[in-house]
């Protein structure tokens, strides 16, 4: 991948997705500095987790042009819905990690073999010095001894922190978190994040985080994002948007779930 | 195999005990091909069901037209058509070969349609999980989605199992001396159809029976979750 002096990582220019007839970004621009930790806040249905979505390669965007330290999603002459070739979208793949909202563990492995298979398959990384560092990231975790557990024998947190770790085994350059926390019962929610949190204090990791936990945001965050209709219509330093939100939706919004 | 046999008919048991070396061999015959074509089955219904699933559309459609031309015409048919009209083109098989094979080819198609049901059974999330580690579609096939079809496939694939065993008796109408085949023959031989057609009736009704106690069995036996394949 192209090194640039961008301090960008990620770019996202005049970017247009739609499902349908339904137009879910519109002329999109964002773009997140190395190693920034940004939360998007916002409506359900806004877009935020569409934008993690597609830098995530998971869902395809027709128009604009989206850059991942400095190389574009789009390939000139890509065919097919992603306009870029399998071999294209891995390289991108490589650098970008994502934990989902129902954690999307392999019911089928364990724990340990969970965070080890990437590395080896797609790696190629010796099964033992997988495993060793596979242990390090489950440490980390605070479920190293749950290594030879299966997912249905954890609790939801204990999934998700095993998701993380998962991700994290591929060293990712970008790390995106899709309301990781929602689908927990609340008194589950604070282990996740403090792992989060920890994770937070990396400093090359590049963070995007779509959450409800406004209290979280505000003090993990570099910056927050408030989406509305496919827009980003406030964004600015956790203290701004929390204290003072110049926008009326921004305000709206906080109001509501702040209560 | 049969001339030089003499069976005596003189009771039930008599007759049973001078044809029943004679019906096992039948009976080996008929393990064979229907073991012979299961595995053709479960192999090449794997591959109808991932090729169907082919993004290239040319693949999938091409597969889905075979598999739609297999299941929909009678197997009789298909066995006449390898057996007697291939070697037209020069393509001449053995008898067994042509049986399993013509066996296997039919209930590809079923299984195939197993195997899809059970890969689109697995949870979107679980391809997204493998995209976001960057597997390939290849591992995500091998590593976590056959896996997880595996405890969901396998109680549809004994039924075909046991519907294949007990479809075999076809195969004798291309010279392939299954059970079913020498049954016949002895009766043509002593004009006594009872006690060979009762015999093979009853081992059918054994066969099946004990392959079904064998795939409760396994169901149970194989965690729900799935099974890593490697």
């Amino acid at each position: 991948m192209n090194e640039t002096n961008d301090p960008h990582i990620i770019e996202f220019s005049d970017v247009t997705k739609r499902f349908g007839i339904l137009t879910v970004l519109d002329n999109f621009n964002f773009s997140v500095a190395k190693g920034e930790k940004v939360t998007l806040i916002g409506p359900s249905g806004s877009g935020k987790s569409t934008v993690l979505r597609i830098l995530m390669t998971l869902e395809p965007f027709q128009e604009g042009k989206l850059t991942l330290a400095g190389t574009s999603y789009h390939e000139p002459g890509g065919k097919g819905p992603f306009q870029a070739s399998e071999t294209h979208l891995r390289q991108i793949r490589n650098h970008v990690g994502m934990v989902f909202q129902s954690f999307n563990l392999f019911p089928h492995m364990t724990v340990l073999r969970n965070v080890v298979e990437a590395p080896v398959r797609v790696l190629g990384m010796a099964r033992a010095e997988a495993e060793a560092r596979a242990i390090k990231l489950l440490q980390m975790v605070g479920l190293a001894d749950k290594r030879d557990h299966y997912p249905v024998q954890l609790s939801g947190g204990q999934q998700q922190r095993v998701a993380i770790a998962r991700a994290m085994a591929m060293r990712p350059r970008v790390l995106l978190f899709d309301e990781p926390t929602s689908a927990l019962d609340p008194q589950l929610v604070g282990e996740v994040l403090s792992v989060i949190r920890d994770l937070a204090h990396e400093h090359d990791l590049t963070m995007l985080l779509v959450t409800h936990e406004m209290r979280f945001a505000r003090e993990v965050s570099d910056r927050v994002c408030f989406f509305d209709k496919g827009r980003i219509c406030e964004q600015g330093a956790p203290d701004e948007i929390f204290g003072q939100p110049k926008n009326e939706r921004t305000r709206e919004f906080l109001a509501s779930v702040l209560g | 195999m049969m001339y030089g046999y003499e069976w005596d008919t003189t009771t039930w048991l008599t007759y049973t005990i001078s044809i029943l070396p004679i019906i096992l061999i039948g009976l080996t015959v008929t393990l064979k091909a229907a073991a012979a074509g299961f595995a053709i089955a479960l192999v090449l219904g794997l591959v109808f069901a991932l090729l169907r699933r082919s993004r290239v559309k040319v693949i999938s459609w091409t597969t889905a037209f075979v598999v739609e031309f297999l299941r929909d015409t009678p197997l009789l048919v298909q066995l006449f058509f390898l057996y007697y009209v291939l070697p037209n083109f020069g393509i001449v098989l053995p008898a067994f070969l042509t049986g399993a094979l013509a066996l296997g080819l039919q209930y590809a198609a079923y299984t195939s349609e197993v195997y899809r049901g059970g890969i689109e059974a697995v949870g979107r999330g679980q391809w997204e999980a493998a995209t976001a580690l960057n597997l390939t579609r290849m591992q995500t096939y091998r590593d976590v989605i056959i896996p997880q079809a595996i405890p969901r496939i396998v109680p549809a694939m004994g039924n075909y199992l046991v519907a294949m065993i007990k479809e075999t008796p076809v195969l004798s109408v291309i010279t392939v001396l299954e059970m079913m085949g020498l049954a016949n023959m002895i009766g043509e031989r002593t004009f006594e159809y009872l006690v060979p057609l009762t015999l093979v009736g009853l081992i059918f009704l054994l066969l099946t029976l004990i392959c079904s106690a064998g795939l409760h069995r396994l169901q149970k036996a194989l965690p729900k979750a799935g099974i890593p394949l490697r």
